[in-house]
Formats: C-alpha cells, sequence, structure tokens
C-alpha cells in the first residue's frame, strides 16, 4: 500500500514529518487544555474584568488550537478535521504538557499556571519565529501578537499576589510549590526534534528554549523573592496525565460523544 | 459562436472591491471589512473565479466565519464562482486600519487603536482617560473610563 503525502506534507523533508505532527499536536493540546480549563472561569472569576479577561484568554487559546489543529489536519492530508482530531481521542492521547494537569484549583494556582505556562509558550513560539515550515511560521507571528496581552495579564497579577504579605503572597507560593515539579514540561523534548532543528522547522533543542526560558523568568522570580521552579525530569511530560486530566477530558467531549459527528 | 456567449466579460478588480467595501463588521456595523483592512487579497483567478482572502483580526475571531459567508454571499451578484479563504500569509495588525476607518470607529464610540497613553476618549477627546481592562467585550478592545465626561467606553487594541 503507497501512502500519498499530502501537498503540505510534501513541501518538508519526509525524516521531518512525523516530528512536525508531533510538534503541532503538542502545541494544540497545550492551548487546548489551557484554554478550555481557563474556560471555567466565565461567570465566576474574583471580579468582573477577571471573568472577561479568563473569557478572552480563553477564546484566544482555543482559537489558536483551532488553527494548529486545522495546519496539522492539512499536514495529515487524511480526511481528519480540527474537531476530529481535539475531541475524537482516548485521554492518553493527548500530547499536553503535565503543567496542565492540575485542575482548576483557586485564583492563585490558576495565575501560577498561567504565568508558567505563557512564558513558557513565549520562548517555544521565539524558537519557531524564524520557522522554515512558513505556514506554522506565519501563524506564530499572529500568535505572539496575542499572546503579549496573556504574559501582561499573569505577570501583573503575580506581582500583585507575591508582593502582597499574608494570605496572598501564601497562596501563589503554594501554587507554585505544587507546580514546580511539572513547570518545564512545556519543553519535554520530542522524540524527533533533532530532525525539526535539522530542517530549520524549530531553531534550536526544547532544552535551550527552556534555557531561554529560564533566563527570562529569573528576573522577575528574584525581584519577587520567589523560589525558581526547578530543573526536574521530564520524563512522560506529555504522555503521562493524571486523574484530573481524566475529569477534565469527561467534560470537553461530552457534548461530542453525546451525538458523535453531529454539527451545531 | 455560442461559445462566445458562456465566456463572461471580464471583470475589473476594483468592481470586486467596491463591493466588498459595502461589507460590514458584524461587531461593528458602522466600518466595512475594507476599512478595517482584513481584505488582504481579492482577484479574479484565471478560471475566472473570484478569490478574496481574509485576514482575521484575532486567531479565535468568532466573527471571521460570519465576515466569509458576507462576503461570499455579497459577491454572488457578479455571478461568478466565489472563493472566499483565510490567511495568515501576513499579520492583520491595527496599523492596517484606514484612516477613514480610524474615523468612524471613533464616531460610533469606540477609541482607534493608539498605545495605552496615546489613548484619547472618543466622545470628549480628553486624554485624561484610564483603562479598566485589557480584556473587552470582544477580543480586539479593552475597557477605559473618561475621568473628563465620565463615559466608559471602548478602545481598540493594538496588535
Amino acid at each position: 500500500m503507497t501512502t500519498t503525502r499530502s501537498a503540505l506534507a510534501a513541501s518538508i523533508d519526509p525524516a521531518a514529518e512525523t516530528a512536525l505532527d508531533e510538534l503541532l499536536l503538542s502545541m494544540a493540546d497545550d492551548e487546548f487544555v489551557i484554554g478550555f480549563s481557563d474556560s471555567e472561569w466565565t461567570g465566576i472569576a474574583p471580579i468582573l474584568e477577571e471573568d472577561i479577561a479568563m473569557s478572552s484568554l480563553a477564546q484566544d487559546e482555543l482559537g489558536h488550537a483551532r488553527a494548529i489543529y486545522e495546519l496539522l489536519a492539512e499536514v495529515r492530508g487524511d480526511g481528519q478535521t480540527a474537531d476530529t482530531i481535539a475531541y475524537d481521542r482516548e485521554p492518553a492521547e493527548y500530547r499536553h504538557a503535565r503543567l496542565l494537569d492540575h485542575g482548576r484549583g483557586d485564583w492563585a494556582m490558576t495565575i501560577a499556571r498561567r504565568y508558567l505556562y505563557d512564558t513558557a509558550d513565549g520562548s517555544r513560539l521565539e524558537g519557531l519565529a524564524t520557522s522554515s515550515f512558513a505556514p506554522l511560521r506565519e501563524l506564530v507571528d499572529k500568535i505572539r501578537r496575542e499572546e503579549r496581552y496573556h504574559v501582561m495579564h499573569a505577570t501583573t497579577w503575580l506581582e500583585r499576589l507575591a508582593r502582597y504579605p499574608g494570605e496572598p503572597r501564601d497562596r501563589i507560593t503554594a501554587s507554585l510549590d505544587e507546580l514546580a515539579p511539572d513547570a518545564a514540561t512545556v519543553f519535554t523534548p520530542l522524540d524527533g526534534e533533532a530532525l525539526l532543528v535539522e530542517a530549520g522547522v524549530l531553531a534550536e533543542p526544547m532544552a535551550a528554549l527552556e534555557a531561554r526560558w529560564r533566563a527570562t523568568i529569573t528576573p522577575v522570580f528574584v525581584g519577587l523573592d520567589l523560589p525558581m521552579p526547578p530543573a526536574g525530569p521530564l520524563d512522560g511530560g506529555r504522555t503521562t496525565h493524571g486523574e484530573q486530566f481524566g475529569w477534565l477530558w469527561g467534560e470537553f467531549t461530552s457534548v461530542r460523544r453525546s451525538d458523535p459527528g453531529a454539527i451545531w | 459562436m455560442s461559445t462566445i456567449n458562456t465566456v463572461a466579460p471580464v471583470l475589473d478588480e476594483s468592481a470586486v472591491r467596491a463591493a466588498l467595501s459595502e461589507v460590514t463588521d458584524p461587531e461593528i456595523p458602522t466600518i466595512s471589512i475594507v476599512d478595517l483592512g482584513i481584505v488582504h487579497r481579492a482577484d479574479v483567478g484565471p478560471d475566472g473565479a473570484i478569490r478574496v482572502e481574509l485576514l482575521p483580526t484575532f486567531v479565535g475571531c468568532p466573527a471571521i466565519e460570519l465576515i466569509r459567508s458576507a462576503v461570499s454571499d455579497r459577491l454572488q451578484s457578479f455571478g461568478r464562482p466565489v472563493k472566499v479563504s483565510v490567511s495568515f500569509e501576513i499579520p492583520w495588525t491595527s496599523d492596517r486600519i484606514s484612516p477613514e476607518g480610524r474615523e468612524r470607529l471613533r464616531r460610533s464610540g469606540f477609541a482607534p487603536p493608539a498605545d495605552i497613553g496615546a489613548v484619547r476618549c472618543p466622545y470628549c477627546d480628553s486624554a485624561r482617560v484610564a483603562m479598566d481592562s485589557i480584556f473587552g467585550p470582544t477580543l480586539c478592545r479593552s475597557l477605559f473610563y473618561c475621568r473628563e465626561c465620565r463615559q466608559p467606553f471602548e478602545a481598540f487594541k493594538p496588535i
């Protein structure tokens, strides 16, 4: 049996195709999972402005996820769509970073997660800004302009909570502690990342992007007297998902599973 | 020869652009998609089909599908196949809004995109304004308050 490569896939080195699939899936799954998690704040955020902010952030991330899933579907060229990739998988098949698997938690947990994710995502996007894979480079250029607002939002709140002694600082510190072992999982090495770097799709290996990320956030953590997340083992950082994700998966696939293939 | 009758007359691309300038943003009906700068390409392909490429203001903009079908509907009157697609080939930026578009925004109560410090009240033109929230009712707008005329208003995000 011969496999026909999609027109888009034909534009990249065949050796890097599997790795490109892995990269796109991990990026889209990250944005999808954090976007869905943030949407849980709609209607119940601490203040009205944050209700709007979290809903907007969620909408942005789900929009990014959709665009990346669509690109992935085009690369695969096998009839899958953004929806089939997003919804028709078992929980174990998702490839988001374990950082996003801790449940919604309280407001401090949400801010800690957003800050760690937004800054890590920023470093990853930087590594794709000059990608040789044009459709991804173009999309990343657009996404980075939006993510700038996300980082501003998360940084403002991180500083506000960390600088206020007592409950705010205690809660943000506890949340960062809980997330610390998984903080760097956005940079879990991809199996074929050397091929991506060789093909110019990705500027540097994930470990180098992680170093850039640490250099970016260190002054903020030092300034706020917060402990930097340790460099932890990243084994299974995108493949081992806990019970919390099982619950979230049940939520975001519930409509889809109730009437597979329905259009609304 | 009968085949000549089936060949559509030459279509001027400026006529297509003129038609597109009648399509408005569903969230801000006073501004056309041309003034908003989201029309990337509008041309007639070698097969005679009209091709339009749109740039979303934000990747997750929910209005883009509505705009896409509005464009398609508007261009049906040319009696040719119409293909409307969404592109990220270049990023939409707030600099793409035309001077006419900026003026229309202001008249509708929206401050046109500017750096936070340069935003002025669309009602009284005062610079004594404060940002209430970076995020607003749609992805492309922020919430402001004018301390001069005490009017809340929305401003387009510079992007």
